[in-house]
């Protein structure tokens, strides 16, 4: 192991304030160890957009348009907002869509389970196995030649859009309120205020940007390279989230009863394993995709609008969990999932390799 | 001096490093890697640094040029 220099002493950091704005949104409203779930939010907006007709998850989460507002400036400040795209964007698009499907079967996205470790719930450690293990086998087709081929510079509107519909989206929120739906309980139902949630997002997208904060990333490069700076943020947020919930007495050890979520560990394990795999062939997390969109990543973009599909679908066609367990469907979607993953990268290796 | 060039121009992270990882594990004295965004500069200039190499960074036209040199 290296020393510790400047770059994971600021990851460090980064993942601390994350952790304590988490917890601070659910002391002001969001559900339980949901502080921050970039995977919830997209379905929740999904919801609001009546994309979805699920009414205990509709509501346009601030936090999602604060992450694009803060990367996108801090992108701009540091002039590293490019516009850029082109690399396989419909391979893309397919992939978050059940990067989507299995983070709705596990009920939360790799930030929200380190949240949930750090609430105390086990169900998430064994998502957490189940997430490595995604890593891993994401990281060898990395190794054996997976790629997604290059992107290229696009012009500035096509790099731009994505923040500007973020924009146009809070517009909404703020003054046409009435164009969408709100969930009147359930999840969806639970949020800290408006302004406060797009200023913790506009943080977080500030420093994520900074310091390409990854969750995936942060497994993949300790077992391809040996370099723990991204998993650093990653153990961060699980250690200041953890203290805070003790702290404030939000901490619950165990299995059973944990808030928004189930205790399935079979599809816990393998829909973040889903979720773990196809991050890595996409090369970041929800949270990362989020945060390349804002810097004008195309590709990127590409991912969230497949996510944010891929949520619709979860609740159209009843894939998403409940607190009473995964569903029927929901199993055969993640098994399709990793089926189909796996057909993709076998077919671009193959093609790479020749 | 043996010099060999990477292009990892429009290439996204991790594959920048993976790509200059498989070249620095022959050892080559000196090599060049072409990138165009700052995270795989960083990304490839830290894992160059941890395999005990030198990091020369060069802007150009479309990004940098990371001159490795074996420290």
């Amino acid at each position: 192991m290296k020393r510790l220099g400047k770059e994971q002493y600021t990851i460090m950091g980064a993942g601390s304030i994350f952790a304590v704005l988490a917890v601070l949104l659910v002391m002001l409203g969001n559900p339980l160890n949901m502080g921050f779930c970039i995977a919830c939010f997209y379905r929740d907006i999904a919801g609001a957009l009546s994309l979805h007709s699920a009414a205990v998850v509709q509501y346009v989460r601030p936090e999602i348009i604060g992450l694009f507002l803060g990367a996108s400036a801090m992108a701009l400040l540091r002039k590293e907002h490019k516009s850029r795209g082109g690399s396989s964007p419909l391979t893309r698009f397919v992939i978050s869509f059940f990067v989507m499907i299995g983070a709705l079967v596990f009920l939360g996205c790799p930030f929200r389970m380190l949240l949930r470790i750090g609430g105390g719930d086990l169900n998430a450690v064994v998502a957490l196995l189940g997430f490595a293990s995604g890593v891993v086998a994401g990281s060898i087709l990395l190794n054996k030649g997976f790629s997604l081929g290059r992107s290229y510079t696009q012009g500035k509107v096509e790099g731009s859009l994505p923040t500007v519909i973020a924009i146009i989206l809070l517009a909404v929120l703020l003054f046409l309120p009435a164009l969408l739906k709100f969930s009147t309980s359930g999840p969806g139902s639970m949020h800290a205020p408006i302004l406060i949630s797009l200023a913790a997002g506009a943080v977080v997208g500030l420093l994520a940007q900074r310091t390409r904060f990854c969750m995936a990333g942060g497994i993949r490069d300790i077992f391809l390279f040996r370099d723990p700076t991204l998993l650093l943020g990653s153990a961060a947020v699980i250690v200041v989230a953890l203290v805070l919930n003790v702290a404030t007495g939000t901490f619950k050890l165990g299995f059973a009863g944990q808030p928004v979520a189930h205790t399935d560990w079979l599809w816990n394990f393998l829909g973040m394993g889903l979720v773990g795999y196809g991050s890595t062939l996409l090369g970041g997390c929800p949270l990362r995709q989020t945060i390349l969109a804002a810097e004008g990543n195309t590709d990127s973009a590409m991912s969230v609008l497949g996510m944010v599909a891929g949520a619709a679908f979860a609740h159209n066609f009843g894939l998403a969990s409940s607190g009473a367990g995964a569903t029927l469907g929901g199993k055969v979607a993640v098994v399709v999932g990793f089926a189909l993953l796996t057909l993709i990268a076998l077919l671009v290796i193959r093609k790479n390799n020749k | 001096m043996q010099s060999i060039d990477i292009d990892a121009r429009g290439l996204s992270c991790p594959q920048p490093v993976i790509e200059t990882k498989k070249v620095l594990d022959k050892k080559p004295d000196a090599v060049t890697v072409q990138v165009d965004n700052v995270s795989a500069k960083e990304n490839v200039s830290r894992y160059a640094k941890a395999a005990g190499y030198q990091v020369t960074i060069e802007g150009t036209e479309y990004g940098w040029a990371l001159e490795l040199s074996k420290a």
